[in-house]
């Protein structure tokens, strides 16, 4: 599925030196999961986002492997250090080999 | 042949024998399976692993779900009556400001929630909430 897919992420825009922040990240997904079937008795194929990272500035945050039971529209919330200025990466992988990234800087004042 | 009020009760028991014959959920020990290849056969401590998730979900498509556990470099969650028990697994990078994860899972019916978190020392721990689904995910 790679229409109608949407990264949102919400993170506040500045933040002290060694900050803890809280992100909040939503992405549109049907999530199919390959246990459905359709009108006819056919199993409808399984189609979803098997894997979301984040990183700041080249460095991990948080790597989640995700599998069917993950709701539609995958929701995570989580918490980041900030040691310094820079740019958080979010990477969103798809079944069919598509890959969404949403990336967002911070300042540290 | 009209139907008498008997053959409907007939008809209706064989079909919910039927159907609990076909949609025959991941047995504990699938469950048990998916979480020794997580551990690799490992011990696991009960408790030190908080699992955040409501007694009663009314919709099995969307349960809200938070897990922590101070000191751990991964936690997964397992769901044991799903079709598939793996739910998600959590790695926590050098930047992650806690060992905490929050997310929305689907259920696809009432059962046990388990979460399993590996600490720095590379010991297992787990905790388990059992959780009723009004209504089950999973298109079930």
């Amino acid at each position: 599925m790679a229409t109608g897919v949407k990264p949102r992420v919400k993170l506040p825009k500045t933040a002290s030196a060694g900050d803890t922040i809280t992100i909040r990240t939503l992405i549109n997904h049907k999530m199919e999961s390959g246990q459905r079937k359709d009108s006819d008795g056919n199993i409808v194929p399984r189609s979803i986002i098997n894997r979301f990272t984040a990183e700041f500035n080249g460095n991990s945050v948080i790597d989640v492997q995700m599998e069917p039971a993950i709701s539609s529209n995958p929701y995570f919330q989580f918490e980041s250090k900030v040691p310094e200025s820079g740019e958080f990466v979010f990477t969103w992988y798809d079944d069919d080999g598509d890959v969404y990234t949403l990336s967002r800087r911070i300042e540290v004042g | 042949m009209p139907m008498t009020r008997r053959d409907l009760m007939v008809l209706a028991t064989g079909s919910v024998a039927a159907y609990g014959l076909n949609a025959v959920p991941a047995s504990a020990s699938a469950a048990d399976d998916a979480i020794a290849a997580f551990t690799g056969g490992a011990e696991l401590a009960d408790g030190g692993v908080v699992l955040d998730i409501p007694e009663i979900a009314e919709n099995g498509n969307a349960v809200p779900i938070s897990i922590s556990a101070n000191g751990a470099v991964a936690i997964m969650v397992f769901a044991t009556g799903n079709p598939l028990p793996g739910v998600a697994k959590f790695s926590f990078g050098p930047l992650a400001a806690s060992s905490f994860g929050s997310t929305r899972i689907r259920l696809a019916r009432s059962q046990d929630v388990i979460a399993v978190a590996k600490m720095e020392d590379g010991t297992f721990r787990k905790t388990s909430r059992s959780v009723k689904v009004t209504i089950g995910g999973c298109g079930g």
